[in-house]
């Protein structure tokens, strides 16, 4: 497979935000911000390409019928990695962060990757695979991030672009994260469709 | 190669390889961080304890002081030229719009709030997440609290017939926002009364 297609795949083919709507969760709860979208995106991105090379390594030593406990403990070694280290040297970001990063554990697009991608294809396939899902996961929470903080709290990345006055609140609370999402997704389905 | 076949023997023995050496390597990291942890952490809190307090020389040993809700309160004496300029107390409250918040509050020798420091909260971003700064602003001396302690001032927010403005619409992170402090004043009179807390530091 062309490598290039495999990596480019994750940002609009087949981005796991927008097109398959997985990870909603971490998606809609970390995205208030965009400096918050994109820790959360890099954490991912981390746990997505190590799992992903661990798993296409010892694929053939795993037994199928323990495959799945397997990959989850691999999983939540690597978060737990990514938590600790976080925790110890951008301690601001993994407060603001907080109870999302032990998540990631259960974000399915991990394990889809996984189970779907890396059990079934060779070690640079499936590096290449998780970085480029990683990095599409991170550009959707990026540009979700950065539009509700734009429209809700007048930022970007935390500089103030214009008056707290005229923001519209409701983007930095939960019903903005639909909102936004919605009209996200509708844009790269017509982009898709050309 | 060969897929292992899924035998008893196979699977046991490759949960116990995979968890084995995760537990290692988690051991490992662990070790690693352990002390870059504990120092952000003392970090963030002696940035804090000079923020909220008067300018001082050295910290005095902290105390923990046990609050009426449960659990105590730790204290943070400081001390310039072996006199205190004032404390902080590192409180909380559990009733904010998301649960926890913990607020390191200095309270300088006259028993008034010298400043305070929001360390923990997970506070709607935009709403509840000014009580940083909404409730120090100098310009707006209905919203401050500096300066003031709940025997000169009802640190309560005015919807409930107290002396300050609440976030607007956040009056939940508000009322949560004052509970820290009033227990953090609570803790500080009640070991003023149990004097505690020595003027003078003992030993130098």
């Amino acid at each position: 497979m062309n490598q290039w297609k495999n990596f480019s795949k994750g940002f609009i083919k087949e981005n796991p935000v927008f097109v398959l709507l997985l990870g909603m969760c971490p998606t809609l709860g970390v995205t208030s911000s965009a400096i918050n979208g994109l820790g959360m995106g890099l954490a991912t991105t981390f746990v997505l390409l190590m799992s992903n090379i661990v798993v296409s390594l010892i694929k053939s030593l795993i037994p199928d019928k323990v495959r799945i406990p397997s990959f989850i403990v691999i999983i939540a070694s690597f978060v737990t990695v990514v938590q600790l280290v976080m925790q110890a040297y951008l301690p601001s970001l993994y407060q603001s962060l907080g109870l999302f990063i032990p998540l990631i554990v259960v974000n399915c697009i991990v394990l889809g990757r996984a189970e779907a991608f890396a059990s079934k294809n060779n070690l640079l396939t499936s590096a290449v695979d998780g970085l480029g899902i990683g990095l599409g996961f991170t550009f959707a929470l990026v540009l979700l991030g950065g539009i509700r903080e734009f429209l809700g709290s007048g930022k970007l990345f935390d500089f103030t672009i214009y008056s707290e006055n005229y923001v519209t609140l409701l983007f930095v609370l939960a019903p903005g994260a639909f909102i936004v999402l919605g009209y996200l997704i509708a844009i790269i389905n017509r982009i898709k469709k050309d | 190669m060969a897929k292992r076949e899924s035998t008893f023997f196979n699977m046991v023995t490759t949960l116990f390889a995979v968890t084995f050496i995760a537990a290692a390597a988690l051991g490992f990291v662990h070790d690693l961080t352990k002390e870059a942890i504990e120092m952000a952490k003392m970090k963030a809190q002696s940035e804090a304890i000079e923020k909220v307090l008067p300018v001082f020389e050295e910290l005095g040993e902290s105390f923990k002081v046990a609050s009426a809700a449960g659990d105590s309160l730790e204290f943070f004496p400081a001390y310039s030229r072996g006199e205190l300029v004032g404390v902080a107390v590192k409180t909380f409250t559990n009733k904010g719009f998301s649960g926890f918040i913990s607020v390191m509050a200095g309270i300088d020798t006259e028993g008034n709030l010298f400043g305070y420091e929001v360390l923990e909260h997970a506070e709607t971003p935009g709403l509840g997440s000014k009580m940083g700064v909404w409730f120090s602003n100098s310009e707006k001396p209905n919203q401050s609290v500096i300066g003031k302690n709940p025997r000169s001032h009802k640190l309560e927010v005015t919807k409930d017939g107290g002396e300050i403005d609440a976030i607007t619409a956040s009056t939940i992170t508000s009322r949560a926002f004052l509970d820290a402090l009033n227990r953090a004043f609570e803790a500080y009179y009640n070991t003023n009364q149990n004097q505690q807390l020595k003027t003078k530091k003992t030993t130098l």
